[in-house]
C-alpha cells in the first residue's frame, strides 16, 4: 500500500510528472484540440470528468478482478468501463451544449482512446493507491491535463497572429511549444519523486 | 462494395509506409511515439509490439466484418485489440523482463493507441482479410520506421551511442535533454519540419518545371 500524502499526490500529478509534458499521455487531444482557448477548456473539462469516473470505477474493479485472480482482464475491463463513461460524457454534452458538442467533433469519442485515462487506471493500479488517494491521483492528473492543454492553447492563439516562415505552420510548430513547455515543467521535477 | 476494390496493389502497402505514414502525416498514436524513443532499441521493440497488434486485430475484424453489428463495433474493436495486447504484454514479460520494465505502461497502452482503432474503423472493416493484412503491414512498418527515426536520433545526441553501443567514446559529452521528455517533443518537431521543407521544395521545383516547359 502506498504511503504517500495526499497533497504530494496531487502536486505530483499536477506539476512534477504532468501527464501530458512528462508521461506523454493524452498527446492526441493535446496536439489537436489545442487551437482555440474556448474549446480547449471543455475538453479539459470532459476530460477530466472522464477521468474521474473511470478513477473510481477502475478503483472498484481492480477489488473484485484480484479477489478472483483474473488480473489478466484488467485491460479489458478497464477499457470498457472508460468507454462507457465517454459514452456517458457525450450524451450529456449533446442534451445541454449541442454548439459544444458539434465543435468538438471527432475528439470527444476520442477520448476513449486517450491513454492519459487508460494510463491514469492502470497507473494507480501499479502503485496500490487506496480510494482516497486513487481519487486525489485522479483530479490531479485531470487539472494538470487542463493546465497544459489551456496553456497550449493560449500559445498558440498568440502564434496565429504572428507571421511565421511557411514551413513551420501546422504540426511542427505545435510540437516545438510542447517541447518548451515540457522544458519548462523540467523545473518542478524537484518537487516529486 | 464493388468488385475492383478489392485488389491488392503495390499501393495497398506503401500508402502506410511513406504517403499517408501514420505518424509523420496523420499524427496518430503519438503517445508511445514520444514516450519510448529514447533509446533506438525501445523504439524497435514497441514497433514489432504495435505491428503485431495492428496485424492481428485487422485481420480479425476484417474476418468478422460482416457479423458485427453496427451499433456496437467500437467497442467490439476495442475488446479484440485489449486481447491481443493482454497477449503482447505477456509475451515480452516472458522474453526480457527488462525491455518489458523499460517500457513500462506503455505496451499496455497500445490498446488506446488511435492509429490501431483508426485502422480498424476506416480500414479493416471495410476490406477483405488478405487487404487489410498487407495494408496493416505496411502501416505497421511506416510506424515503427517512424519510431526508429525518433529513437536514433534522440539516442546518439542524448546519451551518444545507437543499440547501446558507444559511437563516440567517453569524451563525448551527453546532450541529456534529448533523451528527456522535452527532447521528444524537439525531435518530432524538427523531423516535420525537415518533411515539410522538403515537400514544400518539391512543389516549388514542380511548378518552376511547369513553367519552363510553357
Amino acid at each position: 500500500m502506498a504511503t504517500e500524502s495526499l497533497s504530494f499526490i496531487f502536486l505530483n500529478a499536477v506539476l512534477a510528472n504532468n501527464f501530458v509534458l512528462a508521461l506523454f499521455l493524452g498527446l492526441c487531444p493535446f496536439l489537436g484540440v489545442s487551437g482555440k482557448l474556448n474549446t480547449a477548456l471543455p475538453m479539459g473539462l470532459a476530460t477530466m470528468f472522464v477521468m474521474l469516473v473511470s478513477s473510481v470505477c477502475a478503483y472498484l474493479i481492480n477489488i473484485v478482478l484480484v479477489t478472483f485472480e483474473i488480473e489478466f482482464l484488467r485491460l479489458i475491463a478497464y477499457i470498457a468501463v472508460i468507454a462507457s463513461a465517454v459514452q456517458l460524457v457525450e450524451m450529456a454534452l449533446k442534451k445541454f451544449t449541442p454548439g459544444l458538442f458539434r465543435s468538438l467533433g471527432i475528439f470527444l469519442p476520442l477520448i476513449t482512446t486517450n491513454c492519459a485515462i487508460l494510463g491514469l487506471a492502470l497507473f494507480q493500479t501499479f502503485k496500490e493507491y487506496n480510494f482516497l488517494q486513487s481519487l486525489i491521483y485522479a483530479l490531479g492528473a485531470g487539472t494538470g491535463f487542463i493546465l497544459a492543454i489551456v496553456l497550449m492553447a493560449g500559445l498558440r492563439e498568440k502564434l496565429e497572429l504572428s507571421t511565421m516562415p511557411s514551413i513551420t505552420q501546422g504540426a511542427a510548430v505545435s510540437l516545438m511549444l510542447g517541447g518548451l513547455l515540457s522544458l519548462s515543467f523540467m523545473g518542478f521535477a524537484g518537487l516529486g519523486g | 462494395m464493388a468488385k475492383d476494390n478489392q485488389i491488392i496493389t503495390w499501393e495497398t502497402f506503401t500508402e502506410g509506409l511513406w504517403r499517408d505514414n501514420p505518424v509523420f502525416v496523420m499524427l496518430l498514436g503519438m503517445c508511445p511515439v514520444l514516450a519510448v524513443t529514447n533509446s533506438a532499441i525501445n523504439a524497435l521493440a514497441m514497433g514489432l509490439a504495435t505491428t503485431f497488434v495492428l496485424l492481428a486485430s485487422g485481420t480479425l475484424i476484417s474476418l468478422l466484418r460482416n457479423s458485427i453489428p453496427k451499433q456496437v463495433r467500437i467497442a467490439t474493436y476495442i475488446v479484440i485489440i485489449a486481447t491481443f495486447v493482454t497477449i503482447v504484454d505477456y509475451t515480452i514479460q516472458a522474453i526480457s523482463l527488462d525491455l518489458y520494465n523499460a517500457l513500462g505502461a506503455f505496451i499496455q497502452l497500445i490498446v488506446a493507441n488511435c492509429m490501431i482503432l483508426g485502422r480498424a474503423e476506416a480500414y479493416a472493416s471495410r476490406n477483405r482479410p488478405l487487404k487489410s493484412i498487407v495494408n496493416g503491414l505496411g502501416m505497421g512498418i511506416g510506424f515503427t520506421f517512424a519510431l526508429l527515426c525518433l529513437g536514433v536520433v534522440r539516442e546518439i545526441l542524448g546519451a551518444g551511442s545507437l543499440f547501446g553501443f558507444d559511437l563516440f567514446g567517453p569524451r563525448f559529452e551527453p546532450w541529456v535533454v534529448m533523451v528527456l521528455p522535452a527532447g521528444g517533443f524537439l525531435v518530432l518537431g524538427a523531423w516535420l519540419l525537415l518533411f515539410e521543407w522538403l515537400k514544400q521544395r518539391k512543389e516549388r521545383a514542380d511548378l518552376e518545371t511547369a513553367a519552363e516547359t510553357r
